[in-house]
């Protein structure tokens, strides 16, 4: 295997696992604190030291792994074993598809900064994610417990139904850009577009004054899809199976759901699947929606142009990257915040709530997104 | 490059493995999981002959085969449910009669 | 090389655990899990044989939706273990498994026969795009009669699986 690859796969797994993932266990517990007026996590300390709760999640680990492994009796032991791997494994690999950078030419070498450029980027992400659902059904089939066996049959039901409207409602998107690839689709909106440019093209006016052509909007996938970012959303948060959405679990109804078997270590796992989602949703999001690791307003060529003159073409390049993946990362940022805002904000929704939203509500307007962005393809093509 | 004899062949003995699940089990979802086999080792044959003479057409019918199954597979454990309400179990023996 | 070796390892795993699916007779949650690897191995196959599309499908509709509706089934029902034993009708089981045996052999026998050589494929062959282009232009009949007869199983599983209300 190339060492470029070893590199991109550490760098990958170091940021998510290393540093985001510790640290969103730790703004789960503040945000929640600030939002309902508590004081949060701040108990934990190493020789008097709390550091605004910071150790906490050392704390959870060392009490996960100190725990009893408990495997009731008449359960399914490999079964019951094998569960919490399967569900933390698919959102591990959907991270070797997104593009934290775009492509970048030092001399000779190329540096593409994604793992795997697949041609059928997207699909990856769909097919590996469809198979998360196993994770939960054999949790709560293999524990023999009639609680955790609803859990899964809730989570088998919820999760098949979102991935069939999480399909549909980026299908805008593909028509958008007219591609799969995950690089592509960053490079695509990696530009502006005149927001009032329309009414030039349809003829209305010759010319637009300067003050309403200088309004643009980046290519991003929210500016040209935005019902289709919002369904996205809905529907990929709904697959992680947290608040609002959380029927799978229902402390209220059925205690805790699949997992309700699971304790120390394995239900750690679960634990932890369900906060690395948190970022490789966020990732999945940027990448479409938020326009992946590209500048507002200022594309690739532009800034390497502008500081080039300064630092010279090679390190104006490496700047440039740098100045990319930061980006990428803050953008990912947002979206946690956001998933976390929205997880501390909706009350959760009855479980035919939820099948309602996906089957009455985000089926149908993801269908009519569909035909509106075919229709507006062959518009702005035919005048273009 | 994978010989074509090859592929075909596991086209076939995972067609048979179905074959044989389908004749000898009991259980009425084995034996639409064994049809499900059945309708993938034709998938294998199929992908097998698109690649031999590169053209499309196998791929095409793949995607048809994965639709049909879908829809039995649909339809399929609809008449398992419908079946078990109303006898109690899933066993193909418990139904040989046409009419009862 | 490599991809021979795949291959191969691959299509051990297919046919190891679609045996597994068939012969396991006390636990029908396994079997549909046999059920899944051969899927993903078939659909590693497929990317072999250049066939990427299908293989994310494969993964996606078999893997990801038709075998979790068999497991949903499987445990909707609750069926637990040992209430598959095979049939108790010996010669029947013989039979059935001397037929599968005798149309193995028959295909077996049939490819011996020698097939054309392969024709070269560009590297792009298989992707996405072609699949589409073919997809909706020799074969749009076919497509558009699928999606009727996906409406029509819809509706069958719909009418099925209503409660009568009378």
């Amino acid at each position: 295997m190339p060492w470029d690859v070893v590199a991109k796969i550490l760098f990958m797994l170091l940021v998510v696992m290393a540093a985001i993932l510790p640290v969103i266990t730790w703004i789960e517990r503040k945000q929640s604190a600030v939002m309902q007026d508590r004081i949060g996590a701040n108990r934990a300390d190493i020789g008097g030291l709390t550091v605004l709760g910071l150790f906490h999640p050392l704390a959870d680990v060392a009490k996960l792994f100190a725990k009893e492994d408990f495997v009731p009796a008449g359960a399914n032991r490999f079964m019951h074993l094998l569960a919490p791997v399967i569900s933390i494994v698919p959102a591990i690999v959907t991270l070797a598809i997104v593009p934290f950078g775009g492509l970048y030419v030092f001399g000779d070498s190329h540096w593409n900064l994604v793992i795997a450029d697949l041609d059928w980027g997207l699909l990856y992400v769909f097919a590996v994610g469809s198979l998360a659902t196993y994770g939960a059904v054999i949790a709560g089939w293999a524990s023999n417990n009639n609680w955790s066996l609803l859990g899964s049959l809730r989570a088998s039901a919820q999760m098949i139904s979102y991935e069939v409207t999480m399909g549909l409602s980026v299908v805008g998107i593909f028509m958008v850009f007219g591609t799969l690839k995950l690089t592509d689709m960053s490079f695509a909106q990696d530009t502006t577009f005149r927001l009032l440019g329309f009414i030039e093209h349809f003829g209305w006016v010759d010319e637009l004054p300067a003050f309403l052509s200088w309004i643009q909007l980046p290519t991003w996938g929210i500016f040209l899809q935005p019902l289709g970012f919002i369904m996205f959303l809905t529907a990929i948060m709904a697959e992680n199976k947290r608040p609002p959405f959380d029927a799978p679990e229902g402390e209220s109804e059925i205690v805790s759901g699949y997992h309700l078997e699971y304790s120390g270590m394995r239900f750690g796992l679960f634990y932890t699947a369900e906060f690395l989602e948190i970022p490789v949703i966020g990732m999945i999001v940027t990448t479409l929606f938020l326009g992946g690791w590209s500048i507002p307003f200022v594309p690739q060529e532009t800034l390497i142009a502008a500081i080039g003159g300064v630092f010279g073409e090679g390190l104006a390049t490496g700047l440039c990257m740098i100045a990319h993946v930061s980006v990428f990362f803050v953008k990912v940022i947002v979206m946690i915040w956001l998933q976390m805002t929205i997880r501390w904000t909706l009350p959760r929704f009855r479980y035919d709530q939820v099948m309602d939203l996906c089957w009455k509500i985000i089926l149908p307007l993801s269908l009519a997104n569909v035909f509106v962005t075919g229709f507006a393809i062959l518009v702005v093509r035919s005048v273009v | 490059m994978i010989p074509l004899e090859h592929v075909i062949g596991l086209s076939a003995i995972l067609f048979g493995i179905g074959v044989v699940g389908a004749l000898t089990r009991r259980n009425l979802i084995v034996i639409l999981m064994s049809i499900e086999l059945m309708l993938n080792a034709a998938n294998v044959a199929f992908i097998g002959f698109a690649r031999n003479w590169a053209q499309m057409d196998g791929q095409v019918f793949v995607m048809m085969v994965i639709t049909v199954a879908a829809a039995e597979v649909a339809v399929g454990l609809g008449i398992v449910i419908s079946l078990f309400r109303n006898r109690d179990s899933v066993n193909v023996e418990d139904v040989s009669l046409l009419k009862w | 090389m490599i991809e021979t070796i795949a291959f191969y390892f691959l299509s051990a795993v297919a046919i190891v655990s679609a045996l597994g699916m068939v012969l396991n007779v006390r636990n029908t949650v396994a079997g549909a899990m046999s059920l899944v690897v051969t899927m993903i191995a078939l659909s590693g196959v497929f990317v072999l044989l250049q066939a990427h599309l299908i293989a994310a499908l494969q993964i996606m509709i078999y893997a990801g939706a038709i075998v979790v509706l068999f497991l949903f089934v499987v445990m909707l029902l609750n069926l637990r273990t040992d209430e598959f034993a095979p049939s108790r009708q010996p010669i029947v089981k013989f039979l059935g498994a001397a037929l599968a045996i005798y149309v193995g052999i028959q295909f077996l026998g049939q490819i011996e026969l020698g097939l054309p050589a392969a024709v070269e494929t560009a590297d792009d062959f298989g992707n996405y795009r072609m699949l589409a282009r073919t997809l909706f232009t020799d074969y749009v009949l076919p497509f558009e009669m699928a999606s009727l007869l996906l409406l029509a199983a819809i509706v069958g599983a719909v009418i099925l699986a209503k409660r009568r209300v009378s």
